[in-house]
């Protein structure tokens, strides 16, 4: 690899006393701290804090609101309008989930069943939340969009078994999806 | 390869020096090579380790050209006008003239002087022209299709494809999901009309069930009307598919292959000794594919042998040393249970004691039987023997993997003659402790159940719960094939290895520790032998067969030991059609 030498600034007197920053910094605590008395901070209002309406109690107070668009919370399961479970069980995410938090049995669907052309469905499919560490890589990897991460954050549990999201569990949380590529269509 | 000329030779051609040899001179990519005549431009290449794709050659089974993929550019020297001599390079090469189209390497020989370019414009814009066409009506399944992962036409659209769809109508619609024998599933949607799995069916498997109807993209592969692809040998077919059209329906939907890990190892269900590659994830066994090997079972196997390890983690499985008391087994420890043995085999005199042992164990085993038959003092050993109908391809009449090794490790002509003699001994009464190693003697001996009931003393080691087991008084876990390192020889007297793909079930224990166990428990001695190894290293020294090999040595092709004259039909029918130029592998 090359070697890339860099040239770190050149400083003046004044920079290299640091004082003036010093000062700086002083003053800008500061004028937070008035706002802040004066219950002026940033967000004092939505999150109708408290005391000085700086602390969110929490977990009566909730910031699920002010959740951004893309707020990475738990890895969930989706199903599509027709009601139909979009995952086919590629085990891809098991494969590319750094901490091999996802566990999944496939099967085969039943030729009786609607949606038998589909042929391959999850019998389990398992995320052990003690492990996931929310990086979004299934999300990003599955070829059927059938794998989310929602805006759930709280996830917890008095046992190791409560932490693992089984199949009903991964559904429940991740609800219907619309508007997603209809792939296994009539014309499939 | 260019010759110096010297001071007095005359400069020899490259051409008259490969021809003393009967070679012909290749140029492939720029470098010369020497084949035999009569090489298909794509083995050779394959030779000089410059890998042409291609999906419709096989080495095995003849080449109809029928895929495109394997185009290349071809050369040789313009002909001369009468009287004109070739032009030459320096190193006496004739210069070549390229030929505009492209060749297909499969189906082409090579000849003297001629250039193959698998590299360049026009190859690269052939390969890209073919996957663009194999992937107009292709599916989109590769989420659900098993052969993800292995796929060659994955493979090759990641190095040819263009990755976007230039086709805008609709594909063609195809069966999907269909049944055409007990063991394969069709999707026609994935079949890429490469017709291997019709040339294995017809060349090798000799049951000519398989055949295309309909042409150009509608182009269906189908079974013949009112057959089924029931042969023995059809899983071969879904091994040699490129894509994921066959796919065996054992392994359909179990596991993604990039899970599995692979051990080479071999097969136990007959003397062949069909080389395996056995698949596993954590401890669990998900399918064996046969192991490319010229000498035993060339690329392929029979159903019913690789179908055969569902029973390793299955129902009947022991998994616990167990010991009778009154009419029920209960479970025991090792130590307990092998300490209670010795002294029930002490108890009784040596000349009333005999071990059945069997002809599935390796020759480790074998010769720790040997030593334990030592150990108690008794001649009284013999192996069940095992027949059944052979299959004229790969399946022999002997159904143990080793009955060669055991005429070489015990020493006897025939390791199974005793049998009678004990069995009537345990019936007369004259012989009152028996020790069974893996073998169940109801079910494939001849004893019954009140045979055995008049043994003062039963021991059965077993991978299964089996009638015996339901005798012995002392029942011993052992490992199945997959859990096992050692060697075996075969019919035809290879040695090849068996290696361990998976850990023992529960507290199973490999056999050659439980032998090493049981004799050192009856000779109170100490322990000297850690590794399988040690136990291969006291054969070799010992039996002259085995000299100077280890296990490492044997290698994953094997090694020729006897000299036994057996011939496998399978490999026969092969040789007889390299022989006859049909195939070049
Ligand atoms: S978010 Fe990351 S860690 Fe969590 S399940 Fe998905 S891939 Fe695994
Ligand atoms: S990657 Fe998507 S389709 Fe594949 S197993 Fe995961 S969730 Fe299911
Ligand atoms: S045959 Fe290959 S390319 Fe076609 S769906 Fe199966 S894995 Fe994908
Ligand atoms: S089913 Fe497979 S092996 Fe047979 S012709 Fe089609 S692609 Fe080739
Ligand atoms: S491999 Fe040569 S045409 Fe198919």
């Amino acid at each position: 690899m090359a070697v890339v030498k860099l040239q770190r600034p050149k400083l003046n007197f004044g920079e290299k006393i640091y004082f003036g920053a010093l000062i700086k910094g002083f003053f800008l605590t500061m004028t937070h701290a008035v706002k802040t008395l004066r219950g002026k901070s940033v967000g004092a209002d939505e999150l109708a804090s408290s005391g000085l309406g700086v602390t969110m109690q929490f977990p009566e107070q909730r910031w699920d609101e002010h959740l951004p668009e893309y707020y990475r919370g738990a890895p969930a399961l989706v199903t599509d309008e027709q009601g139909r479970e979009r995952c086919v069980s590629c085990q891809l995410c098991e494969f590319i989930c750094p901490p091999k938090a996802i566990k999944i049995v496939p099967s085969e669907i039943p030729s009786d069943d609607p949606w038998a052309k589909v042929e391959k469905r999850p019998l389990e499919f398992e995320i052990d939340m003690i492990r996931c560490i929310y990086c979004g890589m299934c999300e990003e990897v599955c070829p059927e969009q059938a794998i989310y991460l929602r805006k759930d954050y709280l996830i917890t549990g008095l046992k190791r078994a409560d932490m693992v999201h089984d199949k009903k569990k991964l559904y429940e949380i991740g609800g219907t999806r619309v508007g997603l590529v209809n792939k296994w269509n009539e014309l499939k | 390869m260019s010759d110096t000329p010297s001071a007095t030779a005359e400069l020899k051609l490259p051409k008259d020096q490969a021809t003393e040899k009967g070679l012909v001179n290749v140029q492939i990519d720029g470098v010369w090579h020497q084949f035999p005549k009569g090489t298909r431009m794509i083995e050779a290449c394959r030779q000089a380790q410059v890998i042409v794709p291609h999906y419709c050659y096989h080495p095995k089974l003849s080449s109809p050209g029928n895929c495109r993929m394997c185009l290349v550019q071809m050369g040789m020297p313009p002909r001369p006008t009468p009287g004109q001599e070739p032009q030459r390079d320096e190193n006496g090469y004739e210069i070549i003239g390229w030929i505009p189209r492209p060749v297909i390497a499969c189906a082409n020989t090579i000849g003297e002087n001629m250039g193959i370019r698998t590299t360049g414009e026009l190859v690269e814009k052939c390969r890209e022209g073919v996957m663009e066409f194999l992937l107009i009506n292709h599916p989109l399944d590769c989420p659900i299709c098993d052969q993800a992962g292995e796929c060659r036409l994955q493979e090759q659209s990641v190095q040819h494809g263009r990755g976007v769809s230039r086709f805008v109508d609709m594909k063609v619609k195809k069966p999907k999901n269909v049944e055409i024998g007990p063991r394969i599933r069709l999707d026609d949607e994935r079949c890429i009309m490469c017709s291997r799995c019709i040339r294995f069916m017809d060349e090798v498997a000799g049951d000519p069930v398989l055949g295309f109807t309909q042409r150009g993209a509608h182009t269906t592969l189908t079974v013949h009307p009112d057959r089924l692809l029931d042969s023995n040998y059809s899983l071969n077919t879904a091994d040699i598919c490129p894509v994921g059209a066959l796919t065996s329906n054992d392994f359909r939907f179990q596991m993604r292959v990039w899970f599995l890990k692979e051990t080479p190892s071999i097969d136990v269900n007959c003397g062949t000794g069909t080389n395996i590659t056995i698949w596993t994830r954590e401890n669990k066994i998900h399918r064996i594919t046969p192991r490319l090997n010229d000498e035993v079972n060339s690329a392929w196997m029979p159903d019913s042998h690789r179908l055969n390890f569902h029973y390793i983690d299955g129902e009947a499985r022991l998994t616990e040393p167990l010991v009778k008391s009154g009419s029920r087994h209960l479970p025991e420890t090792w130590a307990q249970a092998l300490a209670s043995a010795a002294a029930e085999i002490k108890a009784i005199p040596a000349a009333q004691t005999a071990i059945i042992a069997s002809g599935r164990m390796t020759n480790e085993e074998l010769f720790l039987t040997r030593a334990l038959a030592a150990e108690i003092g008794t001649s009284q050993l013999a192996l069940v023997p095992r027949l059944a109908e052979a299959d004229a391809l790969l399946i022999a009449a002997d159904r143990n993997p080793n009955t060669t090794g055991a005429k070489l490790v015990l020493g006897v002509e025939e390791p199974y003659w005793k049998l009678n003699s004990i069995r009537d001994g345990v019936r007369n009464g004259s012989i009152k402790s028996l020790i069974v190693l893996g073998d169940d003697l109801i079910t494939d001996a001849d004893f019954t159940a009140e045979d055995l009931g008049k043994l003062d003393f039963l021991l059965q080691t077993s991978v299964l719960a089996n009638p015996t087991a339901e005798q012995a008084h002392i029942v011993l876990p052992s490992a199945a094939f997959a859990e096992k390192r050692g060697s075996m020889v075969n019919l035809a007297g290879r040695l090849q290895r068996l290696n361990r793909a998976v850990e023992p079930q529960g507290q199973a224990h490999d056999d050659w520790e439980i032998l090493r166990d049981l004799i050192l428990a009856l000779s109170g001695g100490k322990n000297e032998v850690y590794h399988i190894e040690d136990v291969f290293k006291a054969l070799a020294e010992n039996v002259s067969a085995f000299n100077g090999l280890t296990l490492s040595k044997i290698g994953h092709q094997g090694a020729q030991i006897a000299d036994t004259g057996y011939q496998i039909p399978l490999l026969a029918n092969e040789r007889a059609r390299k022989a006859a130029g049909l195939i070049n592998g």
